[in-house]
């Protein structure tokens, strides 16, 4: 029997940048099919090519052995694919049973919506995937969870045959993830196609009868699950050993930089007390959504805090104030570069000496020498390619833009380093650059913060891991005990706080 | 796909799914009552002061003085929503009101319907310049309106070239139009306002296409990955805001009866201030047609009711002003409210 839904030879570019070559991908009826990858192996790219939103530069799609071509998201559905995204993209001012039924609701006479049976229908997928969940109210404030089931509701609705689910748990509970695979068993049972992507293996392997791994925008295999180990994977995915990757040298722990003292924040975080050392790299892990940038935002002074206090050297910083926050040493690159961590349209220059436009002026005035000296120490310093200074950081790609946000902290030479995902979306080599260039930092008396949702890097770069799940600080875990269970164990909120 | 499957099935709690309807439908009617609480504050205030105020002559002037900016607002409503702005429709007016004297003036026999659907297809021409600019080449509304704003209103100049079109040269009938009332205090042109009213409000919440204006303006990205036809819509919404700016310029040329090429200048803030007045949220997704009629109503009461009053007209604008920041100030407090029952509810089920 032919494959439901099978791509073949796919590739994709954008610009320069080839996102997928090559690509091989048979999905069966009745099957849920892995796919693994590092980030920017192509994963997404291959979900939007599913759902529409990009067509292919070469290459062909064909469902139940025909071909099949997607000129938008429109025709994938009709396709009777379903793509569930790691971030649900619902509609916050329409009720939920809107969000189900947005294009494609029931209509009674003269063509205008029947709203009783659209709600009436909702109630009924509802109570097929089992949750209790009102119609009416708006999508506004849904957990994630609950924005799944509603996106889960959506594929049901229309009878896909082809669900997608792009790294669905993520931001999961330990039940909810529990009841999305029974969602997902249910869906296979009933004869659909479901593409599971996730980062995670134990879940890969509960649910999986195949797996493909990607890496670099190439296909490198697809096996049984019973065929294959982690390891394997593991190997395929970086296409080499793990521990070559990460540069960690021991470094001699000093005294306490930076210290947070129940630290709380009403619906973020509460309670948040840890002390990060001289020479220490602590890595600070859980899922998204923990309140992981939220404490290192409040630590900075960006965000307001409700109770506890930071202290710096032993010192007290004035709560949300950022630039006491930077005079005591303390430095934050955000997660978000192109929003938050550099001023696009500027040159390469003015960025990497934004922070220090006062003690680069003299009388006030920012005369270009001194400013045009010091960037051009620190890109060379860091080794950012560009073509010259003055062009917009906006020319450079995203790992060369995550060097220049990483050079115009370390130009104000701080005590306290706090990195948000200091690694994603950039390349190979450059991860490495940027992991070489944290060790040294320690290993120069810095006391580095690294938020970090990779695993791997997690338990590569860290002397210590907090995990934080929902808010608080369930753990911390020195490196020697520090592995992938342990940690996933307290993101999840069923380790104990060791 | 059988219901029965694996999945953990809670016992059904159907007290909590109505507390949550109940939340939503408060929030939507406090919304719009809030503004109708503020109106009937001010009537019955200003009616005590001076009991003439409620005489059938001056709710006339009222609703007259209503019913174009209430059309306007009805179209800027429907492009609000989807998350654009419309600033050219005073533009569009003033050039619909011309051309209508214009055409009185080629030929006087015309009919009545003939200039209205004149007007409106000018003015639909006007939307359909700014749709395409807004949804083909994906520029801002706010700067492809303010453009056309100008544009339309030069055209306008060098059309009139200083000419001034005046009540003799239209036909009494076309005049009659704008000044006569029915059943004493309803001026024959709030009808078009009502119609207008009921047909925009039944569209947007009867329709598919309609909800998708809500959708596009509560999630444009995410109404582009549901399949909505997102620059269609968006070119729809433009047009049709531009073919009631059309008849509103008809309109106004038959209430006034003398046309020079200021028509409706400046209208475009008043518009935008009804509407937000009115309780449309201006980054689109939610607000109704309703409210923003009840707006321009509450508006055109304002600048009658404060003479009445014996407030010096020079603080109407500010009073204006400070209306507009009370209505954004009880949307976000509406608003974070909501926001917070409805999480502490979603913690109520999760326990």
């Amino acid at each position: 029997m032919a494959p439901l839904l099978e791509l073949t030879g796919v590739s994709k570019s954008f610009g320069a940048v080839a996102a997928l070559r090559d690509v091989h991908l048979d999905l069966h009826r009745a099957e849920i099919h892995g796919l693994v990858g590092e980030n920017g192996a192509g994963k997404s790219t291959l979900v939007k090519i599913l759902a529409g939103v990009h067509a292919p530069d070469q290459g062909t799609l064909a469902l139940d052995g025909s071909e099949l071509v997607l000129n938008g998201p429109a025709s994938a559905r009709a396709a009777g694919i379903a793509v569930i995204y790691q971030e649900p993209t619902l509609f916050p001012d329409l009720s939920v049973a809107e969000n189900i039924f947005i294009g494609r609701q029931p209509l009674g006479v003269l063509r205008r919506i029947d709203t009783g049976a659209m709600r009436a229908r909702t109630r009924d997928l509802f109570a097929r995937l089992g949750v209790q969940l009102d119609p009416d109210r708006p999508a506004r404030g849904l957990s994630i969870a609950d924005q799944q089931l509603v996106e889960i509701a959506k594929a049901l609705s229309f009878d896909a045959r082809i669900v997608v689910m792009d790294e669905p748990t993520s931001a999961l509970s330990g039940a909810e993830v529990e009841r999305l695979f029974s969602v997902a068993r249910t869906l296979r049972d009933a004869g659909a196609a479901v593409l599971f992507i996730s980062h995670r293996f134990d879940e890969i392997f509960a649910l999986c009868q195949r797996i493909t791994v990607l890496r670099d925008g190439r296909w490198i295999s697809t096996d049984q699950t019973d065929a294959v180990t982690i390891e394997q994977l593991v190997r395929r995915m970086v296409g080499r050993d793990i521990s070559s990757m990460y540069p960690k040298t021991d470094a001699t722990v000093g005294k306490a930089r930076l210290e947070v003292r129940g630290l709380t924040r009403h619906g973020s975080f509460s309670d948040v007390s840890f002390t990060i050392h001289s020479g220490e790299i602590v890595a600070l892990a859980g899922l998204v959504g923990a309140g992981r940038t939220e404490v290192i935002r409040a630590v900075f002074g960006v965000d307001r805090f409700d109770a506890g206090e930071v202290l710096v050297d032993g010192r007290r910083l004035p709560p949300g104030d950022t630039t006491a926050a930077i005079s005591a040493g303390l430095a934050l690159v955000p997660e978000d570069r192109r929003e938050q961590g550099l001023v696009m349209e500027v040159s390469v220059a003015r960025n990497l000496t934004l922070p220090r436009r006062w003690s680069l002026s003299r009388l006030g005035l920012l005369l270009g020498g001194a400013e045009n000296r010091s960037a051009r120490t620190w890109a060379d310093r860091l080794r950012v390619k560009a073509g010259r200074l003055t062009n917009p950081v906006s020319t450079l790609s995203g790992g060369n833009q995550q060097k220049v946000v990483l050079a115009k902290w370390l130009s104000t030479r701080p005590g306290v380093l706090m990195v948000d995902e200091p690694t994603r979306g950039i390349d190979v080599a450059t991860k490495a650059e940027v992991h070489g260039l944290l060790s040294q930092l320690a290993a120069d008396g810095v006391a580095v913060l690294m938020v970090s949702s990779e695993l791997p890097e997690v338990l590569g770069m860290a002397d210590r891991v907090l995990v934080m799940h929902e808010g608080r600080l369930m753990a911390d875990i020195p490196r020697a005990r520090a592995d992938e269970e342990s940690v996933m164990l307290a993101a999840t909120g069923q380790g104990n706080a060791s | 796909m059988a219901a029965q499957t694996a999945l953990r099935t809670e016992p059904a709690t159907p007290a909590r799914s109505t507390a949550g309807a109940r939340i939503v439908r408060r929030a939507f009617v406090v919304r719009e009552l809030g503004i109708v609480l503020a109106l009937a504050l001010l009537v019955v205030v200003t009616a005590a002061v001076n009991p003439r105020f409620l005489s059938a002559q001056s709710i006339k002037d009222l609703l007259l003085g209503s019913t174009i900016l209430a059309i306007l607002a009805v179209g800027q409503t429907i492009v609000v929503v989807s998350r654009n702005v419309d600033l050219s429709v005073g533009s569009v007016l003033g050039l619909a009101a011309f051309a209508t004297g214009s055409l009185f003036v080629a030929s006087p026999n015309l009919p009545i319907p003939v200039v209205l659907l004149a007007g409106v297809l000018l003015g639909a021409a006007c939307g359909a310049v700014n749709g395409a600019l807004v949804a083909a080449a994906r520029v801002p509304a706010l700067v492809v309106t303010l453009g056309t704003l100008y544009v339309f209103r030069g055209i306008d100049y060098s059309w009139a070239g200083g000419r001034q079109i005046n009540a003799a040269n239209m036909p009494a009938g076309f005049l009659r139009m704008g000044s006569t009332a029915i059943l004493g205090a309803v001026p024959y042109l709030a009808l078009f306002a009502v119609v207008v009213l009921v047909v925009a409000g039944l569209y947007l919440s009867w329709y598919s296409s309609g909800r998708d204006l809500y959708a596009i303006g509560s999630n444009p990205s995410a109404a582009h990955l549901a399949g909505i036809p997102v620059g269609r819509r968006v070119f729809a919404a433009f047009v049709v805001s531009g073919a009631l700016a059309g008849l509103a310029g008809v309109l106004h040329a038959a209430r006034f009866g003398t046309l020079d090429a200021n028509a409706g200048l400046g209208n475009e803030l008043d518009v935008i201030a009804a509407v937000v007045v009115g309780g449309v949220a201006i980054f689109g997704g939610s607000g109704s047609v309703y409210g923003a009629a009840v707006g321009a109503v509450l508006l055109t009461t304002i600048g009658s009711a404060l003479p009445v009053l014996g407030v010096d007209p020079f603080w109407q604008r500010a009073a204006v002003g400070a209306l507009i920041l009370a209505a954004i100030g009880l949307d976000r407090a509406l608003s974070a409210r909501l926001a917070r029952r409805l999480r502490t509810r979603r913690g109520g089920r999760r326990a």
